[in-house]
């Protein structure tokens, strides 16, 4: 068991935080969340100076155009980031992380020259049409159709929970290409241009009164068969291979964010008061604080113990369910928490007495959403349960 | 970094298994809970035997007769250690090891059976007293050692762990200076991630055998462990439990090598996340055997007791807390 990064990590990372130090000023002021067109300039100009700068695609395969770095070095990259106060893939989340990788897993050449280039250097946004209304935990039972049509398919349906749908340009996207199949097969994974004719998009407000995703609408859409990812009818085992490198290293910058958080809410907690005495004075709310400190530290430890294996193995082991159903429901706690030091301050999602109320109560409505997000809490045991302790599926 | 068992590590943890399962099986373990008399649970030739395996004398280096290695070793023995459940001051006397001169080279070699306490608190209860050959009391000034047949107390009549007797203590012996200041600081670390290591031991236990039972036994025609509501406990016990090892694991790793990370930050998150695990799993565990969990004859009781009684060992959930707010 060895902690210590070696000289060459080392030198990555101070490498990188040199970098870092000049980059960041150069961003400009962080947009609104509800202007998508901002969001979507600033997060694609941030990944436009991560690749002129050598550090696009870090994880990605060196074939792929990426680094081929070590899951090491791009928890470094992660870390290093989220301490400068650097974005995080924002709006390219699902090129980088999901789409590309999938594309140069099983993708045909073509597909990687033609798809690939574009996600690195931040000239391409894509969002991922994968849960339907009526398939979201039990995503195999999704409905969308597509038919063959010659040299297209032509596909009928809908998609929910699409983040970024509306700043796009193109979807992964899963469909029904055999209905008779079981319904694990009979899925195909394809690439969808976001601008082609038959595309509807209906931004969905959220509790926060924000359009954080949309639903989209695929009414007589054809797409080119040489947009297909894998063979047809095996869009699910394409999905799966792919999937799990979302879990890896997906949570590193949000890890380092909340022990930083703690900080913030033990100064808070020392500064609201209830009868003259402040939050800080009351030992049980220190003893929570506390908790949660040995929480994300041990959840810190995790990581390097996941990232750790996969780099011995090549590949994400199982523990991405353990650390997200963990990490999760206690980021949930970090902000029940931050409400309660509010106090009546949490009436406003606005900085009320200069208290950093706009913050905090935005992510605190925001937290509901983090145990139902990328498979929600039941699933993540369900997967436990059963990948990982053997025991029977119910039915 | 590579924050995964070396080979060697791997082979100690499967070595020190093996040993437990041969010498302390579940017949041995539950013949001396269902037969014995209180005291006695410290077993002489076990203890040397234990010795000859390292249990004590794993940290003290190899030209003084020791095997040399870190305390990240030393959590693999006692997750086993604790996963076997055997009883006897085994964190004091693996302490005591590591003291000059003779007390420390009879610790070493499993010829004494060392108590400890930490004398700063009140109540003050002894475990183990009447097998013990000495008794080591901490303070924040040093530690001193006592004659355990010098102390003056009332030995309990029904201990809550069946294989951990107790004394309360009703005044001590001044006794001997034996170690200062900067020796009982490393102590309690080391004390404190050794116990979090016996905790994970019982914990990943207790997630085995839940999960087992649930495979097993079958209501409303099959086996729970298909159910959700079950499933999910023993999901929940899995997580605390891995949680637990990274945090026991890397604050071992910190002792022996303090540039990778905050040492004091990391023991009490150790320790907090072994406790949190292993009295947690304990309940979840009884939940999932139903009523035979509430039964002697079913084992989860005895690693539900003996988990309560490492959660008041150096350090309590109160005062780690507590401690680990004050480092924000």
């Amino acid at each position: 068991m060895d902690l210590r990064y070696t000289e060459a990590e080392e030198g990555f990372r101070a490498e990188l935080r040199a970098w870092l130090d000049q980059a960041v000023p150069l961003l400009p002021p962080k947009p609104d969340r509800n202007d998508w067109p901002g969001r979507r300039a600033y997060d694609t100009a941030w990944q436009r100076l991560l690749f002129d700068a050598g550090y696009a695609g870090l994880h990605w395969s060196v074939e792929a155009g990426g680094k081929g770095a070590t899951p090491t070095e791009h928890l470094i990259f992660l870390e290093e980031t989220e301490r400068a106060g650097a974005p995080y893939v924002g709006a390219n989340f699902v090129g980088l992380l999901h789409a590309g990788p999938t594309i140069d897993a099983a993708g045909t050449d073509e597909q990687r020259r033609r798809y690939l280039p574009g996600i690195l250097r931040g000239d391409d946004v894509w969002c991922q049409g994968f849960s339907e209304p009526g398939a979201g935990s039990d995503l195999a039972s999704l409905r969308t159709r597509a038919v063959r049509d010659g040299d297209d398919y032509v596909v009928n349906g809908s998609k929910i929970w699409t983040s970024h749908a509306e700043v796009a340009d193109y979807c992964e996207m899963l469909v029904r290409t055999d209905p008779d199949a079981p319904k694990h097969k009979g899925i195909t994974w394809l690439i969808v241009p976001m601008d082609t004719p038959g595309i509807t998009i209906r931004p969905l407000e959220t509790v926060m009164g924000t359009s954080e995703f949309a639903e989209v609408f695929f009414d007589d859409v054809r797409v080119p068969v040489a947009n297909r990812v894998g063979e047809e009818n095996d869009g699910w085992r394409v999905t799966m291979v792919t999937l799990s490198f979302e879990r890896g290293t997906a949570f590193v910058s949000e890890v380092v964010a909340c022990q930083r958080l703690l900080h913030e809410l033990a100064a808070l907690a020392k500064k609201v008061t209830r009868r003259q005495e402040t939050a800080w004075d009351d030992v049980a709310l220190r003893r929570e604080l506390g908790h949660l400190t040995a929480e994300f530290e041990a959840l810190w430890a995790l990581t390097k113990w996941n990232v750790s294996e996969a780099q011995r193995s090549g590949v994400p082991g199982v523990g991405g369910s353990v650390f997200k159903l963990r990490f999760s429901e206690t980021k949930q706690k970090v902000y029940e928490l931050a409400h309660r030091l509010l106090g009546r301050a949490a009436l406003a999602v606005d900085d009320v007495a200069g208290l950093p109320g706009a913050t905090l109560m935005d992510e605190r409505l925001s937290s509901l959403s983090y145990t139902i997000a990328a498979g929600t809490s039941q699933i993540q045991r369900n997967i436990v349960g059963e990948r990982i302790l053997g025991l029977p599926k119910e039915r | 970094m590579d924050f995964q068992l070396s080979e060697d590590q791997r082979d100690l943890r499967s070595g020190v298994r093996e040993f437990c399962e041969g010498r302390f099986d579940r017949e041995r373990m539950r013949a001396l809970v269902d037969t014995a008399p209180v005291p006695g649970m410290v077993d002489r030739a076990l203890w040397r035997e234990l010795a000859e395996t390292g249990f004590f004398s794993l940290r003290i280096a190899e030209e003084a007769g020791g095997v040399g290695l870190g305390v990240a070793e030393a959590v693999l023995v006692y997750e086993e250690a604790g996963r076997a459940l055997l009883p006897g001051p085994l964190v004091a006397t693996h302490l005591a090891a590591s003291l000059p001169g003779r007390l420390g080279e009879e610790a070493a070699a499993g010829d004494v059976v060392v108590g400890l306490i930490d004398g700063e608190s009140w109540p003050l209860l002894v475990e183990h007293l009447d097998a013990l050959d000495c008794l080591l009391v901490l303070t924040d000034d040093g530690i001193r050692r006592v004659d355990p047949a010098l102390v003056r107390g009332t030995s309990v009549a029904h201990p809550v762990d069946p294989f951990t007797p107790v004394t309360a203590v009703d005044e001590l012996p001044v006794g001997e200076a034996v170690a200062d200041a900067r020796v009982v600081a490393e102590w309690r670390r080391v004390g404190a991630v050794l116990t979090a290591a016996l905790q994970l031991g019982i914990a990943g236990r207790l997630t085995e055998l839940a999960t087992r039972y649930a495979k097993e036994r079958e209501q409303f025609g099959r086996v729970i462990g298909g159910f959700q509501a079950v499933k999910h406990l023993c999901a929940d016990m899995l997580v605390r439990t891995e949680i637990a090892r990274a945090a026991v694991y890397a604050a071992a790793v910190t002792l022996d090598d303090p540039a990778v990370g905050d040492a004091e930050v990391a023991v009490l998150t150790a320790k907090v996340m072994g406790d949190d695990a292993a009295t947690r799993n304990g309940k979840d565990a009884t939940q999932v055997y139903g009523g035979m969990g509430f039964t002697w004859e079913v084992d989860v009781h005895l690693y539900v007791k003996r988990s309560w009684v490492h959660a008041t060992q150096f350090g309590a959930a109160e005062e780690n807390e507590a401690a680990l707010a004050a480092t924000l």
